[in-house]
């Protein structure tokens, strides 16, 4: 089939179309319809989904399963996949499904939540898929569309704020892409990925208001990617919007956000920043190393001292986004791959964490960590899945989240030592916070009055939380599962960026890596 | 000579004579009762010579010694306008009858003004171009305070009839300096009297013109008269301001820049950009204020009417193709955007309190749902429309060498999103509330808004053809 990823892309948007103009009533039975087709068409997304990673040769570096048709202004509609974007398109079609079921017992709007979440799983399809840059645009901001209305309609006491902020501190951030996007246009003359990868954007150094621009319109389209990408993340200092989006999201908005949204940021650097602004990156990749050690320390202080869980976990998400960053600017192969596995493993982990707090939220309708303590006693198999999500967080070998830190340290350390030292130090104080997070919601007594009667977990929790499980296990203790499919691509891009620097003048060399 | 001549204006003339034969129909036989039919017979004809217009001539001609031209650019926008005014009168005739404001002078009237706009964007003399602009002036005056009874009403209109005035003094004034200097009023004596270099009384008479027709597209700083005029004039007039006579407004002024003063854009192109960052600034910032959703609108059309500038500003062909398609794609918008606010009332009575809209979502899905695309269409969000005519501007902006104007308009394109959300956030956020809007609607106001919100989304496959149209429109006025 040559419109494989076509198909996969739409098949939720199709649903949500189908969810809209027939499903009539928001009775008992209609929510059930809605839950029940939003899970077959993400499920059965996953399975079609399949068939691109059995299809796919990891050994060619080419994009592969291309599609090109034509469309307006000159832009052609463009899907493809290669060994970076493949593996995101999976995590999206994975957790999909899980996200759907954790919302199984949302009561309130039911058709316009699916709805919802089945746009948004086309959209964030399209990101990974796309292959013009236009209609990477198009999947990128319109993804903002349903996220607004899932924090704002579903979300918690203070979710307008947080739905507002959101939006526009993300579009801020993108439009100023667009702008680059017009350049690159207007420079290139086509929006076609592939082609953009290999073109020459200009590099001489110019001045600007007196202050001279290293790397020309390179750095200067960097910055502009750079400032999408960043918040998309989120990089500190431009994190702020996502303590405030995730404490106010609904559970299974938090699980996206966390697990595939911020992912795109990352997946930008690697699909534009570096193949396409190589010496914009090597000027300012420097400072990216340092940025993302600040945020590794200071995210994880951060949290340290978080009342809420939403919130802790969320600066812990900016600290382990931290570790993403430095290793994309290491450029070289470790820090590459770490990067690519640190964000499926978060992906993972995070979302599992998300769902944790959720499973207690739903019971006590508080995330205050204060209100907690003493779960064990009542809630033994929660004790157990929290903990084992707790360690994978903290990074503990043989779980997926050592990897992924492990290969972007080890990276760091060959290009900057002392970036390596600073952002080892907060590899500690995750551990901090993950763990006393553990002991004040879990361990010790039981000593709360409204705690007395909590549950354990259902049967339908027990069994989102199964294939997570495995999968933080499998990519923790056979990494090569996920390096052999990225392995060839990412040489490439690395090989790529290496010549693409090494033409440049080398006087400047020295500026990003000493 | 003269066959020819009447040939290629015929259809203003069909127009004009439809207009006078019905005003004196009326007037002597059955007066406000043949209204409605009026209504429907009027748009029929605009929406006929929208075909006619649309599918016949090729090649640019000239009438009248060069008075009058009929071009691919004109007819562009002859099409917008008649098929937007077409569509506005279909919209007003329900609302109208029922508050006892359906005369028989309102569709001659908005006939009348459209002649005028037909005779603007088809502008080739100084002449022409003030004849067709205070038909179509006069005329909105007149309906802006078709409320006799209301106070807001007739403040509209004198308010808009006074500032008219003032800017067409301003124009006239620009006009007859133009003309001094240039020794001729035809654009093309003009354009080769500027041949080697704009004279200083030429650049006056140019700013000049060039207020008196930021005052017509109501950019900012003469957009003082907008959200009055906005939120005074019946709600179906209010709508027709923000679509027609703006693509008319734009058209002339598109005209005059190129045809006229084409040789001297770095003269204009700083003017027209000037223009145009202040509109877009003060557009998206005054609007976040507005509890009124027509006085939202008129912000926001000051906004758009900047972005516009935009492509006009950039002083090309692919930048006067840009502008067109901004402009069709926001009549487009507006339309629906109307239908909507059209539709609000309560108790049989109108309402224009966004406050009102709480949880509009819960009671009307459908309806809410297509105004959220309407919405985020209008604030640039893609996949809507919106966002690819803003693509278009920034583009034509950055090509020619105005890369701060694309930065600072989408900026401003941020700082505006915002209280597009905000009318977003009444109808999906909101808590419910015991007052409620009236669940009734007209079908024919529904149907707008869903059409319009349908041609938002599925514009994106191929932006219904009218790129090509464009850019023959921008070939036939920039060379």
């Amino acid at each position: 089939m040559d419109n494989l990823l076509s198909i996969t892309t739409f098949i939720p948007a199709i649903a949500a179309a189908i969810l809209a103009l027939f499903l009539r009533g928001d009775d008992e039975a209609a929510q059930r319809n809605a839950k029940w087709v939003a899970m077959a068409a993400t499920a059965m997304t996953f399975l079609v989904s399949l068939f691109i990673l059995f299809g796919f040769d990891a050994g060619n570096t080419d994009f592969q399963f291309v599609e090109e048709r034509t469309w307006i202004m000159g832009f052609t509609y463009k899907m493809g996949i290669d060994g970076i974007s493949i593996l995101f398109v999976m995590l999206t079609t994975f957790l999909m499904p899980i996200v759907i079921a954790s919302c199984w017992t949302v009561n309130s709007r039911v058709k316009e939540y699916m709805i919802a979440f089945l746009l948004l799983e086309t959209l964030m399809l399209g990101v990974f898929m796309a292959l013009d840059l236009v209609l990477f645009y198009l999947f990128f901001e319109a993804g903002l569309i349903p996220m607004f209305l899932i924090i704002g309609i579903w979300g918690g006491a203070n979710r307008i704020y947080a739905s507002f902020k959101f939006f526009l501190y993300t579009f801020l951030g993108s439009v100023l892409m667009l702008v680059a996007m017009v350049g690159m246009y207007s420079a290139a003359g086509t929006t076609d990925i592939p082609s953009l990868m290999g073109f020459p954007f200009g590099t001489d150094t110019f001045s600007i208001l007196g202050i001279h621009i290293m790397g020309g319109m390179q750095t200067l389209l960097w910055l502009a990617f750079f400032a999408s990408f960043a918040v998309k993340m989120p990089m500190w200092p431009v994190h702020t919007w996502l303590p405030d989006a995730h404490v106010q999201a609904p559970t299974a908005g938090s699980v996206v956000l966390a697990a595939i949204l911020l992912k795109m940021g990352g997946y930008g650097f690697l699909r534009f920043s570096l193949p396409m602004f190589p010496i914009g990156s090597e000027v300012m990749g420097s400072l990216v190393l340092w940025m993302s050690a600040i945020a590794i320390v200071y995210t994880s202080l951060v949290a340290l001292v978080q009342e809420d869980m939403k919130k802790l976990i969320a600066y812990s998400s900016v600290a382990h986004m931290g570790f993403v960053t430095m290793g994309i600017f290491t450029f070289n192969q470790q820090g590459l791959d770490g990067a690519i596995f640190q964000m499926l493993s978060h992906g993972f982990i995070s979302g599992a964490l998300f769902l944790c707090v959720g499973v207690i939220y739903d019971r006590m309708h508080t995330r205050d960590i204060d209100a907690y303590g003493g779960l064990v006693n009542r809630m033994p198999a929660y004790a157990l899945i929290f903990m084992f999500f707790t360690m994978a967080n903290v990074g503990l070998p043989g779980t997926s989240g050592f990897v992924g830190e492990f290969l972007t340290l080890m990276a760091v350390f060959q290009v900057n030592t002392w970036v390596a030292a600073v952002a080892t130090t907060g590899v500690i104080f995750s551990a901090a916070y993950a763990l006393w997070l553990y002991r004040r919601v879990v361990m010790g007594d039981l000593i709360k009055e409204s705690l007395k009667s909590i549950t354990d977990m259902t049967a339908r929790e027990r069994w989102i939380f199964a294939p997570l499980v495995i999968m933080t296990l499998l990519l923790g203790v056979y990494p090569s599962l996920v390096t052999d499919i990225i392995g060839p691509s990412v040489a490439a891009l690395v090989d790529q960026v290496e010549t693409a620097q090494a033409a440049y003048m080398p006087s400047t060399a020295s500026v990003a890596s000493h | 000579m003269l066959s020819q001549d009447l040939n290629t204006i015929l259809p203003e003339i069909i127009l004009s004579l439809f207009a006078m034969g019905a005003l004196l129909g009326a007037v002597y036989t059955v007066k406000d009762k043949a209204a409605t039919l009026l209504v429907w017979i009027t748009s029929g004809l605009f929406v006929a010579l929208a075909f006619w217009i649309g599918t016949v001539g090729e090649e640019a001609t000239t009438a009248f010694n060069g008075m009058f031209v009929d071009d691919a650019f004109s007819r562009f926008a002859k099409v917008t306008i008649l098929l937007a005014a077409a569509a506005v009168l279909i919209m007003s005739q329900e609302y109208m009858a029922k508050r006892d404001l359906l005369r028989f002078e309102y569709p001659i009237l908005i006939a009348l003004s459209v002649v005028g706009m037909m005779m603007m964007v088809s502008a080739g003399d100084l002449m022409s171009l003030y004849m067709g602009l205070e038909l179509q002036s006069l005329a909105l005056y007149v309906v802006a305070s078709l409320r006799r009874d209301s106070v807001k009403s007739t403040e509209a209109g004198l308010k808009y009839f006074v500032l008219g005035a003032l800017s067409s003094g301003l124009l006239l004034y620009g006009a007859s300096l133009t003309y001094g200097f240039a020794g001729t009023t035809s654009f093309a004596g003009i354009i080769d009297a500027t041949s080697d270099g704009v004279s200083l009384g030429l650049l006056f008479g140019l700013v000049f013109m060039s207020a008196g027709f930021a005052f017509k597209v109501s950019a900012a700083p003469f957009h003082m008269w907008t959200p009055d005029v906005y939120e005074g004039s019946p709600t179906p007039v209010t709508a027709f301001f923000a679509t027609a006579p703006k693509v008319a407004a734009m058209g002339l002024f598109a005209r005059v820049m190129h045809d006229a003063f084409g040789n001297s854009v770095s003269d204009w192109q700083q003017i027209v950009a000037f223009l145009s960052v202040i509109s877009m600034f003060l557009g998206a910032i005054a609007a976040i204020g507005q509890t009124d959703i027509k006085r939202l609108m008129a912000y926001s059309s000051i906004a758009h009417m900047g972005f516009a500038l935009m492509g006009l500003a950039s002083g090309t062909a692919f930048g006067v193709q840009a502008m067109l398609v901004y402009l069709a794609i926001y009549v487009a918008m507006n339309i629906g955007t109307f239908a909507f606010i059209l539709s609000l009332q309560k108790d049989g009575v109108p309402v224009t309190n966004i406050a009102s809209l709480n949880m509009y979502s819960k009671r009307e899905p459908l309806k809410a749902l297509a105004m959220l695309i309407l919405l985020f269409s209008l604030a640039g969000v893609p996949p809507m429309l919106g966002f690819f005519g803003k693509f278009y501007v920034l583009q034509a902006a950055y090509d020619a060498g105005l890369a701060w104007l694309a930065v600072a308009g989408v900026v401003a394109s941020v700082i505006g999103a915002f209280y597009y959300l905000r009318i977003v956030f009444f109808m999906y956020f909101g808590a419910e509330q015991d007052e409620q809007l009236d669940r009734s609607g007209s079908p024919i106001l529904w149907g707008f808004l869903v059409a319009s919100a349908a041609v938002m989304i599925l514009g994106v496959i191929n932006l219904f053809g009218i790129e090509p149209l464009a850019e023959a429109a921008s070939l036939a006025l920039v060379n």
